[in-house]
């Protein structure tokens, strides 16, 4: 396939818009142009037995030949010897990690310090992310719209999120839980992006279609060795994602979700996930747009002070603690209140959903309760009410 | 305020109930900040550093252990009368610890099982957490405590705020220190869904799941859980087991267990 490619010298132009087609090669270019330009790039591998986003210094780390299994509280990953790069789905791990670390310290103050001295982001290397998913670019555009503006928007988020590059791969291996068709975040990438990567397979050796989104991603594509893709090409993209498309699982319906949450407040649904979910959290901290914190302030034998911030989860009792104890006392009012936000104050709040179909609640659930279905019940429900009396936040 | 500002140096006192010892000696296991403490409090009573000891009133009282004789309550309430503060370590201290399966069972069976002249055994028939005593101001979970955690609760108490030291469970500290779910993506049986954090999700990070030594997280649904492992194969005897280790006594988890015990379904 090598010889199909243009000579140095020849049409290398890469102007948006127009797809170009790299081999596996080529991919490796892009990787190793990112590093040239400074970049830390930083992409899927495997990692403790999942797909996790892991720093990387070229093809050779990604995870060929690796697929998944998915299914609600289940995650399995299997090799095999194919040469497919990007046939699984998402993992547990998100670009919520990468630009809201789990851990970090916001200010310090040493015992001789007059003022506390604010603390960045300890990363001043700005970061590419390679062959993340149309449903993670997704979700870093409803973080952008939490963290990145505004008001309140967070100097550390921010500064990550400044110089970042984003290299997506669109969707060719959706797993059983996911739904981005329903959110409209995927298979395909249509914005958001300064490279997008289609893998398509037709043939032993996979070809990569490559669309720019961006000055910076054309002057990274225009480095690498590449053809102008052919409508052939195109329709072996299609063809990607329209079976993407086809293998996608259990639908979301959308269709006035967050009307539909409002009036069902009290429905007996509730009750019955609560008495399954175990208030673990783990939804929450693996949900790839769940951007909740907690500010812990501390002090040590030497007189330093720190404030510090952790991943937190609106399945903590002390997140709903108001003066002298929780507003959200149980798991039922707990577990609505995470699914009633996602889905449907989400939009009053911040415009979109919350919500961006990657299925990670689903798959990463111990017991695996599946968010679809929850909402599918309470819509063949509506209007249902639980008996008995209720406490405001019960 | 801390200490350096104040001058204030709390005594403080540890003493040991039913217990092994290794919650106490997490606090000689301060290697790195050992010389900090001793300069920021009055070590007055602790027997695995020194004989020397001071009479009370102490400040704060770190007590370790269960209690398994009456003599041992007479003494707890000597503790909690000459102590300002008063915080449990362990989960001898907190939910009765591993000698605590005695709750569940017949004790002078075990004691005749174990010793050459049981008569001169006196021993209570339970094994009880502190608090179930005496009014008990923070209780540090753990089997053992992680050192980390009890210099917070000893940096919190210096300056008089709220240590941070959350309730909620393992699985948030998998997550954030990036392990893969040992249930979900192995199917291994693992307590941390409803076990409280605070050990550092030590175990998954190895491939293990979590014994429970932390006990039950806040609002924890061991149920559900012991639903989850009976689907995944687990006898329903040994999910007994799985709810009775360390702290086996522990409301949530004693529940659980008792559930699927072979001998109370009889």
């Amino acid at each position: 396939m090598a010889d199909q490619f243009p000579q140095p010298g020849d049409d290398r132009g890469a102007a948006a818009g127009a797809a170009r087609i790299v081999d596996g090669a080529g991919l490796d270019a892009v990787i190793r142009g990112l590093r040239g330009r400074g970049y830390r790039t930083v992409g899927p591998a495997v990692r403790d037995r999942a797909i996790s986003l892991a720093e990387i210094s070229g093809v050779a780390d990604l995870p060929r030949g690796w697929h998944d299994s998915q299914s609600p509280g289940s995650y399995r990953l299997t090799r095999g010897t194919d040469r497919e790069i990007f046939g699984w789905a998402v993992g547990a791990d998100s670009v919520k990690r990468q630009l809201l670390p789990p851990r970090e310290v916001v200010w310090r103050a040493g015992a001789s310090d007059r003022l506390p001295r604010e603390e960045g982001p300890a990363e001043s290397v700005p970061l590419a992310l390679v062959g993340v998913r149309p449903c993670e670019v997704a979700a870093l555009r409803i973080l952008d719209r939490v963290l990145g503006g505004g008001q309140v928007a967070d100097p550390r988020y921010a500064a990550r999120r400044q110089d970042l590059f984003v290299c997506t791969v669109e969707c060719g291996s959706p797993a059983s839980t996911c739904f981005c068709t329903s959110m409209g975040t995927g298979p395909g990438a249509e914005s958001g992006f300064d490279l997008a990567i289609t893998e398509i397979l037709e043939d032993e050796e996979p070809r990569y279609l490559v669309r720019v989104g961006s000055d910076r991603g054309a002057m990274v594509l225009n480095e690498v060795e590449s053809r102008p893709a052919t409508p052939q090409d195109e329709a072996a993209r299609q063809e990607v994602l329209d079976r993407a498309e086809s293998q996608m699982g259990l639908r979301l319906v959308t269709d006035g979700l967050p009307e539909l949450l409002e009036r069902n407040l009290e429905h007996p649904r509730w009750d019955q996930v609560a008495s399954r979910c175990l208030s673990c959290g783990n939804c929450t901290q693996v949900c790839p747009t769940c951007f909740c914190v907690s500010v812990e302030d501390t002090t040590d034998l030497g007189g330093t002070v720190e404030r510090r911030r952790r991943w937190a989860s609106c399945f903590e009792v002390g997140h709903s603690y108001i003066h002298g104890g929780p507003v959200r006392p149980t798991t039922r009012s707990r577990y609505r209140q995470w699914a009633t936000h996602k889905l449907g104050t989400w939009h009053a709040q911040f415009g979109t959903s919350g919500c961006v179909g990657c299925g990670r609640c689903i798959a990463w659930c111990p017991v695996g309760i599946d968010l679809r279905e929850e909402v599918s019940a309470i819509r063949a429900g509506d209007g249902l009410r639980a008996a008995g009396p209720r406490s405001g936040g019960g | 305020m801390n200490s350096m500002s104040t001058g204030f140096h709390p005594t403080i006192a540890v003493f040991k109930f039913a217990s092994c010892d290794g919650c106490q000696l997490s606090l000689l296991d301060c290697e790195d900040e050992l010389l900090a403490l001793a300069g920021a409090v009055r070590i007055a009573n602790f027997q695995e550093m020194s004989r020397a000891t001071i009479e009370g009133p102490y400040d704060i009282a770190f007590v370790e252990g269960s209690i398994t004789t009456s003599a041992d309550l007479e003494r707890l309430e000597r503790i909690r009368a000459t102590s300002t503060a008063l915080i449990t370590i362990g989960a001898c201290a907190t939910a009765g610890g591993i000698q605590a399966l005695r709750n569940f069972a017949d004790v002078q069976e075990y004691t005749a099982a174990v010793y050459p002249r049981p008569e001169f055994i006196r021993t209570l028939a339970t094994s009880t957490p502190i608090a179930e005593h005496v009014r008990v101001d923070f209780e540090l979970r753990g089997c053992p405590i992680n050192r980390h955690q009890l210099l917070e609760v000893i940096t919190a108490a210096l300056a008089g705020r709220r240590p941070a030291v959350p309730h909620h469970s393992v699985c948030a500290e998998c997550k954030q220190r990036g392990t893969t779910c040992v249930l979900v993506a192995g199917g291994t049986p693992c307590l941390g869904p409803v076990t409280q954090a605070g050990c550092g999700a030590i175990c998954p990070a190895v491939g293990r799941g979590c014994y429970g030594c932390y006990g039950p997280a806040e609002a924890a649904n061991p149920r559900a859980l012991g639903d989850r492992l009976l689907a995944g194969g687990m006898a329903p005897a040994d999910v007994t087991r799985w709810f009775r280790t360390f702290n086996s006594a522990a409301p949530a988890f004693s529940k659980e267990s008792l559930r699927h015990d072979p001998q109370r379904q009889r």
